[in-house]
């Protein structure tokens, strides 16, 4: 089961900023996905979550400088750019946008929709692909009579299956799911989230749900990333991070979540995240942290690798250093 | 009785909202049927002094529309909406500045709330100049000064001259708060009021919201979140197609749900613990269009107690599909509007 599939080796993105400046949007991280597994890559806004899949699909905007490899089974799509990113994307590697059920062409089809990426990269076309089309559609819970109808036509949930069902028109192996859930309703939500649990496991699909949303990402994915200020916080099994999160961040944010019974203690976190358009010396989190100490401000933490399969970048990890203290 | 005397800040009654839906030329002209959308349809609640209720419920369930009828920017249809003791539902626009000034309103985005050019002191020194209230240009200083101060924006020197592009998200949202405290408003009307800032925030914010509502002011908050509603709200009003389908002290609904759809909202909110999963009740389909209303209980074809041939069994289905219903009493305090939730004893009999 644990072959990786998808790995990220110290990545780093810049942004070049309108005004002057470079933002640091990313700044070294290092993960690897299981293949058939559910990543969940967690963090608040500006963490640089969606950032690094953008990455992954070789999608990120012009104004933007790489260094570091992203691994697609082996091969580096970032390597050449554009050139070693293409026949990847959509193919081996696709994505659901944040909002996508807003971002379907109004006055297309839902069917043609479906149709296109296949037509574009070869898949599959005229009768084939439309069969195919219309099997997507009931794969993801709508009827393939609906293949000719138009998206003002299907309600919200509606729309974000047919997405997913665009996602899937090429067969990936990977795909990346951006807050994929965001504007839907709670019963909605279980609907879709039921879906991309039903897709892994069915179509032996990796999924990776970038969130915002915790609880979400405990419920779907077996191991998750937690981000802070462009550097990976702390990745582990869902369970450990609950249960024994080993950096203060991750700590920190479950209990910023209340819980559905309403019964346990909610702390929001002091403070804001971190400007990224500023070098940061030592720990991003340092100025939030309530276990921080005399190196963090001063010495960047590195990833960590710990016990079972676990990494965090936090110097409380480190014995040289806590001992020393 | 003397109503305005008691803790009673606000009682809506039966509250009716419907808007007409566009037919278009077309339509028009082909004489279709005038239709009407059933946002609200006979909501009525109390809320008092010192407390929070929490409207809850999905996109279309007329959460909103019971706001926005409170604080009288939509008009009602039937019923009164009473801000203590004064029915406020048929006063003429032009006489409800007084009724704006009472009860203040914080919009979900507090990106958009807040106009870009005012200082964070123009922004809420302004509703005071509105109002006429606050005295005079040094008094209203300290007016400001003492409204960042509650709401946690301290030393307030450090942000009177600041710009909204300066700020967080969640001192945004702070700003906004100062802005209709310096009214002194009797109620607070909060539409979300943290769904856009970031998890680490939010917290924050609920709190400021509880001191307030420590402190005497009356909140409605209007959330599709249960969680946040179970740790903040006194009480929770779960909406459905423009009903309340279950009403009670919020930590009991949230731990003790006697509607269907509430157990089954319920059922799908996960816990950011992995090892509390429950068995998601995950119903078919989606809202129904409140434009066509189902006849009976609303949310019987959606019902998982229909669905499975419980409501058969004991003999309610004729009237879960035939009979609308109202809210009863199930447990002291705590209502639900369900044919097969059993009423509660009347003590001593």
């Amino acid at each position: 089961m644990s072959e990786t599939i998808l790995s990220v080796e110290d990545l780093h993105v810049w942004f070049d900023l309108p005004r002057g400046g470079v933002l640091h949007a990313v700044q070294g991280v290092s993960l690897s996905v299981d293949r058939g597994e559910r990543f969940g890559l967690v963090g608040e806004s500006g963490c640089g979550k969606t950032t690094t899949i953008l990455a992954m699909m070789g999608l990120l905007p012009p104004n933007a400088t790489v260094s570091g490899r992203v691994l697609l089974e082996g091969e580096d799509v970032l390597a050449e750019g554009e050139r070693s990113a293409r026949p990847h994307r959509w193919v081996d590697i696709s994505m659901i946008f944040q909002g996508a059920m807003n971002a379907l062409n109004p006055v297309q089809t839902v069917g043609a929709q479906i149709l296109e990426p296949m037509e574009l990269h070869g898949y599959a076309t005229g009768v084939d692909a439309r069969e195919r089309a219309g099997t997507l559609l009931e794969l993801v819970g709508i009827g393939r009579d609906r293949l000719d109808r138009f998206p003002h036509e299907f309600s919200g949930g509606m729309r974000q299956r047919a997405a997913i069902a665009m996602a899937l028109a090429c067969e990936p192996k990977v795909i990346l799911a951006d807050e994929p859930t965001t504007a839907l309703d709670v019963m909605v939500q279980a609907q879709i989230l039921g879906l991309l649990e039903r897709l892994s496991e069915e179509l032996g699909l990796t999924v990776i749900l970038v969130t915002h949303d915790l609880p979400l990402v405990a419920h779907v994915c077996h191991r998750a990333a937690v981000m802070y200020g462009g550097i990976l916080a702390e990745v582990g099994p869902m369970d450990a991070l609950y249960h024994d999160p080993r950096h203060p961040y991750t700590r920190m944010l479950f209990s910023a979540v209340p819980d559905p019974t309403g019964e346990s203690e909610v702390i929001s976190i002091p403070g804001a995240p971190p400007r990224l358009d500023r070098p940061i010396p030592g720990c991003p989190f340092e100025p939030r942290c309530d276990r921080a100490f005399e190196p963090c401000s001063s010495v960047r933490p590195r990833q960590i690798s710990l016990t079972d399969g676990r990494e965090a970048s936090c110097h409380l990890n480190d014995p040289a250093l806590t001992e020393a203290s | 009785m003397n109503t305005t005397g008691d803790a009673r800040i606000l009682e809506v009654d039966d509250l009716v909202v419907r808007y007409p839906v566009a037919r278009g030329l077309v339509g028009t002209l082909a004489r279709r049927p005038k239709q009407q959308v059933h946002a609200v349809e006979g909501v009525s609640f109390t809320l008092r002094r010192g407390e929070m209720l929490a409207l809850v419920g999905e996109s279309g369930c007329g959460k909103t529309t019971t706001a926005q009828a409170v604080l009288r920017l939509v008009d009602a249809d039937a019923g009164t909406i009473t801000l203590q003791g004064q029915d406020i539902s048929k006063t003429p626009r032009g006489q409800l500045r007084g009724l704006r000034r009472r009860v203040q309103i914080i919009y979900q985005d507090p990106y958009e709330s807040l106009d870009p050019r005012f200082t964070v002191r123009r922004t809420v020194e302004e509703p005071m100049k509105i109002h006429k209230i606050g005295g005079d240009e040094s008094e209203r200083r300290e007016r400001v000064a003492a409204a960042l101060a509650r709401v946690g924006l301290e030393p307030p020197d450090l942000f009177l001259e600041r710009y909204p592009h300066e700020l967080s998200g969640g001192q945004r949202q702070r700003v906004v708060v100062a802005a209709s405290l310096v009214l002194e408003p009797e109620l607070l009307v909060a539409d979300e009021p943290v769904s856009m800032l970031d998890v680490s925030v939010r917290a924050g914010v609920l709190e400021l919201f509880d001191a307030l509502r420590r402190s005497g002011l009356a909140i409605l908050m209007i959330t599709h979140d249960l969680s946040t509603a179970a740790h903040y709200a006194d009480r929770i009003a779960v909406m459905y197609l423009g009903r309340i389908v279950e009403e009670g002290p919020a930590k009991e609904v949230v731990n003790d749900p006697q509607h269907p759809y509430t157990k089954a909202l319920m059922s799908v909110i996960p816990d950011a613990d992995p090892r509390k999963r429950r068995t998601a009740q995950i119903l078919s389909g989606e809202t129904p269009n409140p434009v066509t209303v189902p006849p009976g209980c609303r949310f019987h074809p959606r019902c998982p107690l229909v669905a499975s041939g419980r409501a058969l069994e004991v003999g309610m289905e004729e009237r879960c599909r035939g009979e609308d219903l109202g809210l009863a009493e199930v447990l002291p305090g705590h209502f639900a509007a369900c044919h097969l939730a059993a009423p509660a004893q009347v003590s001593g009999a």
